[in-house]
């Protein structure tokens, strides 16, 4: 579905991304990994067209999508619920969704309805809240929203930028349950997260990324199992059990 | 549909300030809520930009003028010396030419104030585009800088051109014809027609604005109000709907200026001033920003006021003074303010203190 070779991009001179490969296929969860500064976001960015690749190629259902235009993407059934939700703070939570819809709205208001219907269903507090101003929902509220928002173009795929920050375990906990359940009805979620046991967890193949470059990758049950990866990433000692 | 309704109220009061202003002698009023029609015209249309798509235009009056003067000069400057000229000879070809004779006598040849309308809006649609496409990548006080910038340009240009009357502006400018028996001009017998006229044209402004920010348009517009860049990863082209929003707002300020001009019968560089931008943003911010109906009232209610005079000589710092008073205290518009809550709330504190006190 995405496939990605030596991608290379970064911000003007400073180079984040160094050879980046990488492919997701339909109805997984992949997860990318990694300390902060790794390259992360970075890297869901340049997939998203918000920043450019200096070299290589991704390629999402055939069509390159380096050369395409950010706001094109989601048109394609790429979308991504950014880092930080950053929904639409001072619209209601059903605009908020309906915006989402953009690029299906051509498609008739009917199955703009039915998609909003559908995220009611996925997440209820959205229904109760479908009236109030997105900026006073809480954290939880408005990652849930995002992800709804997103959903609302009918992606073929998410990508979700660190979905846990700043959220209480709880919650956390939830919107895995969640992201789990859009993969069982055949969704393909490509996650960024810096709490990798959390992702690793859920997903079925992960990447490790480390300054720019992949230095680890595999079955996540792997992923988890590996030495380095627990050292580095899930806090635990050799031989620590637990 | 539900749109055209929600403006029947209008429709109404604009019919009972005619009977009442008939009725009361008082005929004189309508020529400035004609004009306050037209200035609330660039208004809305400046309201969905700003209010609604985020982006501040300190250059609007430029826009204005741009409709205006191209307006005034065509059909008042004769073609007669550049007769023998292939354009003049096209355009006369094409029947956009009349001839008529000035206050002196003496044999014009100017272009139809249709052509001329078409013409002047289709410029200011054109360096809308121009002006838009790099300007409007920048944000905030960065985009109010460089749309200021465009606004003293058109200013200079203006007081500096031959063409355009220089200091003196263009004057005599003839009645604009819109069909037999309707026509916009200064004519005392066409005062109430010109009324007519001009709040048509608003209502139908009207119309189509508040039609178009309730669209998937409108969406888009506040979510780019909200970040460029969530809108962008929502599959909103920001770029083109941006720019969209500049040009739309572009032609509701010239189409504004061309009809305002032929109304008044000239223009001058004074419509053109940097202060008349700041004026129309100050009305834009005291009617609420993202309000359509509170930019309408607060156009016409200010304008009238500053035509009737009422401001004297301190017209201009009376806006400026508007717009620091309502962004101090009212942020979001006057009409935001809910004013009997706030009485209330006020005069149930100093009953509290008395209670206390006592």
């Amino acid at each position: 579905m995405l496939r990605i070779r030596n991608l290379r991009s970064g911000y003007g001179k400073i180079k984040v991304l160094k050879n980046i490969s990488m492919h997701v296929e339909p109805g997984e969860i992949v997860t990318i990994i990694g300390a902060n500064g790794a390259g992360k976001t970075t890297l869901l960015s340049t997939i998203a067209g918000l920043v450019k690749a200096t070299a290589g190629e991704a390629e999402f259902k055939g069509s390159n999508i380096l050369k395409t235009q950010a706001s094109a993407i989601p048109g394609l059934g790429c979308v991504m619920v950014p880092e930080g939700r950053q929904v639409f703070a001072t619209m209601t939570v059903e605009e908020n969704l309906l915006l989402g819809g953009h690029v299906v709205q051509k498609d008739g208001k009917h199955v703009l309805l039915r998609l909003l219907q559908r995220q009611y269903e996925l997440f209820p507090i959205l229904r109760d809240r479908r009236n109030q101003l997105a900026g006073t929902l809480s954290g939880g509220e408005q990652q849930m929203l995002a992800m709804g928002r997103a959903l609302m173009s009918r992606p073929s795929l998410v990508m979700m930028d660190e979905p846990s920050t700043g959220l209480a375990p709880l919650i956390v906990k939830e919107i895995f349950q969640i992201i789990v359940r859009l993969r069982d009805e055949g969704n393909t979620v490509l996650l960024v997260e810096q709490n990798a046991k959390a992702a690793l967890g859920i997903a079925d193949r992960g990447y490790v990324l480390e300054t720019g470059k992949v230095i680890l990758q595999g079955p996540a049950d792997d992923l988890l199992a590996n030495q380095d990866v627990q050292r580095a990433y899930l806090g635990r000692e050799k031989g620590e059990e637990k | 549909m539900k749109k055209l309704l929600s403006i029947l109220p209008l429709l109404v009061v604009v019919i009972g300030v005619h009977l009442l202003t008939s009725a009361t002698d008082t005929m004189y009023y309508l020529t400035q809520m004609t004009m306050s029609a037209y200035y609330s015209l660039l208004i809305i249309g400046l309201c969905v930009l700003m209010g609604y798509a985020g982006q501040i235009s300190l250059g609007h009056a430029g826009f204005f003028a741009i409709g205006g003067y191209l307006s005034a000069a065509l059909t008042t400057h004769s073609l007669i010396p550049h007769q023998n000229t292939t354009l003049v000879g096209l355009l006369d070809s094409a029947g956009l030419l009349l001839s008529g004779q000035n206050l002196y006598g003496e044999a014009l040849l100017v272009v139809t104030p249709w052509a001329a309308c078409i013409i002047a809006v289709l410029t200011a649609a054109i360096i809308a585009v121009i002006i838009g496409i790099p300007v409007l990548k920048l944000k905030g006080h960065y985009l109010a800088m460089a749309t200021l910038g465009f606004g003293i340009i058109i200013y200079r240009v203006a007081l500096a051109m031959e063409y355009f009357g220089e200091a003196d502006g263009i004057s005599e400018v003839p009645p604009f014809v819109l069909m037999s028996g309707l026509s916009v001009s200064g004519n005392f017998s066409d005062r109430v027609q010109n009324y007519y006229i001009a709040w048509v044209l608003l209502l139908i402004g009207m119309v189509l604005l508040l039609n178009l920010i309730d669209s998937r348009v409108g969406r888009a517009l506040r979510g780019i109000h909200g970040s460029d860049e969530a809108a962008d990863a929502m599959g909103v082209n920001t770029a083109r709907f941006k720019l969209q929003t500049f040009v739309l707002s572009a032609v509701f300020a010239a189409v504004a200026g061309v009809l305002l001009t032929h109304y008044n019968g000239g223009i001058g560089p004074s419509e053109a001033g940097v202060m008349k931008s700041v004026r129309y943003v100050a009305i834009v911010a005291v009617g609420g920003m993202a309000h359509l109906w509170g930019a309408l009232l607060m156009g016409i209610v200010l304008n009238f006021l500053s035509l009737r005079g009422v401001f004297g000589s301190y017209d201009d710092a009376v806006f400026g003074l508007i717009l620091i008073v309502i962004m101090l205290f009212a942020p979001n518009g006057i009409l935001s303010l809910n004013i009997r809550h706030r009485l209330k709330h006020f005069l149930g504190r100093r009953k509290q203190d008395k209670e206390g006190e006592a």
